[in-house]
């Protein structure tokens, strides 16, 4: 019998659920092979994070609770969930971090081929994904006699609108053995210490580019980002040159996004870099260079020195009272 | 600890700056006479390997690729670049990660090294699979997306760009790698270098031998994606923000 397996994002139970889990629950409900069960990995686990206990159409939650799943490893979550992944015909995790590194391990003790960064459902064995950057996109299909394993292409998809079922599905906890080979271990985590919404999920990211010149220029975006209430991204020129950190880095190797707007700033427009904004709502370029690339995909440009226009947008945005 | 040996995989790709087409029938992508390359994060991988074996830590450095009879124009920069020797698993046919992760598989049993060091994702196909699918079938722990290197006491610590930030692991050798851009610039081929590389050992054995057998995705279709035209240009900071506020974004 089909059914599918949704292994969420790794999470504690103080954290609202992972909006990059109910996108892969929308990528669930598309494919409506059969029942969907959650697997969950973490720490703190002893409650599930909210609301995902009454989320209507959950069959059952796995719980795999335990100190050392803060940030797990891979090699020991594939142990650990190892036989039990053979009772699905779908596997889906999101396309972050920990899906990536996790899925593919996965789908090489399963012995499947794995569909990477879906951006659509075509059928239950039948997937469109991107290649080359997201210049090209392919139909694929899944053989027979495998389970289908993918990843969710996060940037593509709209979370499952929130409901709660006409009762909470059962929970059940699994013990993680004490003899479990432990051969990776988390050390320590960098983070970049904001306020500001996550560059992944924000509706309207400012973003800027090498022509910033400086680390201390780079701040400049800082006052327009919390006017709008937006995330900041940078280029991959940006990073490179040191003015900002590289989870900022938008583009084909760094965040794929899709806001609602997205404000680039003395950014040139590689193609990499176009292809981590492709399904942006808004683009709009602001570029001394008038022949800049980015300008062949900006729905509005401005040709003008950064530098004059932010202080000038911020003047405007105070004189027609948007964004207090 | 004594000096490891490590295994690069790497992979010929269409080189990254050329912009790909379709064919003109949407059959697969335009390849005839386009400028081919080694995969960028597989030269950082190889890079991170001569970089380690430099420093005394390793005794040699191996690179395999599977691909076409064409493929060893990059294996010859790959020697040039540093590896001491490289094994070409020929094949004609497009192979799949799971197909390549057992090629690895079989390799990894042969030269059973420290570290298998290779790309966190191939430019073409953006999967970004072999390597976690390589460390699962070897039963050893994975490092993907890896920034920073260090070897100590047959463990590495690696720093991972992950999501949040940059995490800090540690794992037990032997153990697979994968490379994000950010872990070092690879080194510029010197002339010499390719005339010498002439000279090191190239291993050829074809793919059919390695006994795969496997399922792998089948494409059906290739598409251009859906294309972005140039919107307006607007002449001053006021027109942007009445214009934005039109399209209800502000």
């Amino acid at each position: 019998m089909d059914a599918i397996l949704v292994i969420a994002e790794a999470q504690d139970g103080q954290a609202p659920i992972a909006e990059s889990t109910l996108k892969t629950l929308a990528v669930a409900r598309k494919i409506g092979a059969g029942p969907v069960d959650l697997a969950w990995f973490g720490a703190g686990l002893d409650r599930l994070p909210e609301p995902a206990g009454t989320l209507n159409g959950i069959r059952k939650h796995w719980v795999f609770d335990d100190p050392r799943l803060v940030h797990p490893p891979a090699s020991l979550v594939s142990r650990l969930i190892g036989s039990r992944a053979r009772e699905y015909s779908h596997l889906l995790m999101p396309g972050t971090s920990f899906g990536r590194d996790l899925l593919p391990r996965l789908a090489g003790l399963l012995g499947a081929p794995l569909v990477s960064d879906v951006l659509e459902v075509l059928g239950p064995r039948r997937f469109k994904r991107g290649i080359y950057a997201g210049n090209i996109h392919t139909v694929v299909r899944v053989p027979d006699g495998v389970p289908v394993l993918l990843t969710v292409r996060l940037a593509s998809w709209r979370p499952i609108v929130v409901e709660e079922g006409p009762a909470p599905a059962p929970v059940e906890k699994i013990a993680v053995p004490g003899t479990i080979p432990v051969d990776a271990r988390f050390v320590g985590l960098e983070v970049d210490q904001s306020a500001r919404p996550d560059l992944q999920s924000a509706r309207r990211v400012v973003s800027g580019g090498r022509s910033l010149g400086s680390r201390e220029n780079f701040a400049l975006l800082e006052k327009l980002a919390d006017r709008l209430n937006a995330a900041i991204g940078a280029s991959r020129a940006a990073v490179d040159a040191g003015y900002a950190p590289n989870d900022l880095q938008v583009g084909q190797t760094g965040k794929i996004i899709a806001p609602e707007l997205y404000l680039a700033f003395g950014i040139s427009g590689a193609i990499q870099h176009l292809t981590g904004i492709r399904d942006a709502g808004t683009i709009v370029a602001v570029n001394k260079d008038p022949e800049a690339p980015i300008f062949k995909v900006a729905d509005l440009g401005l040709v003008g020195d950064l530098f004059a226009v932010i202080p000038d947008l911020l003047a405007e945005l105070d004189r027609q009272g948007i964004g207090r | 600890m004594n000096p490891i040996k490590i295994l690069v995989a790497a992979k010929r790709v269409v080189d990254y700056n050329v912009r790909v087409r379709l064919k003109p029938d949407h059959s697969g992508i335009a390849t005839d006479g386009v400028k081919m390359g080694v995969n960028p994060f597989d030269e950082i991988a190889l890079e991170e390997a001569l970089r380690i074996r430099e420093r005394g830590e390793a005794s040699e450095v191996v690179v395999a690729t599977v691909g076409p009879h064409e493929a060893e124009s990059q294996i010859r920069s790959l020697l040039a670049m540093g590896a001491d020797r490289a094994i070409h698993i020929e094949t004609t046919r497009e192979t799949g990660p799971l197909e390549v992760a057992h090629v690895l598989y079989h390799l990894v049993q042969e030269i059973e090294p420290g570290l298998v060091i290779l790309g966190k994702q191939a430019i073409d196909d953006d999967c970004g699979q072999v390597g976690p699918m390589l460390a699962a079938l070897w039963g050893r722990p994975q490092a993907t997306f890896v920034s920073k290197l260090t070897l100590e006491g047959g463990r590495a610590q690696a720093v991972r760009e992950v999501d949040h930030g940059l995490e800090t692991v540690e794992v037990d050798l032997p153990a697979v790698i994968t490379t994000d851009l950010r872990l070092n610039t690879p080194r510029f081929i010197k002339m010499p270098d390719i005339m010498k590389a002439r000279q090191k050992p190239l291993d050829r054995r074809p793919f059919e031998n390695c006994g795969i057998d496997l399922p792998r995705l089948e494409v059906e279709a290739y598409l251009p994606p859906p294309e972005r035209v140039a919107g307006l240009r607007v002449e001053s900071v006021s027109e942007l923000v009445t214009r934005l506020r039109d399209r209800g974004v502000l």
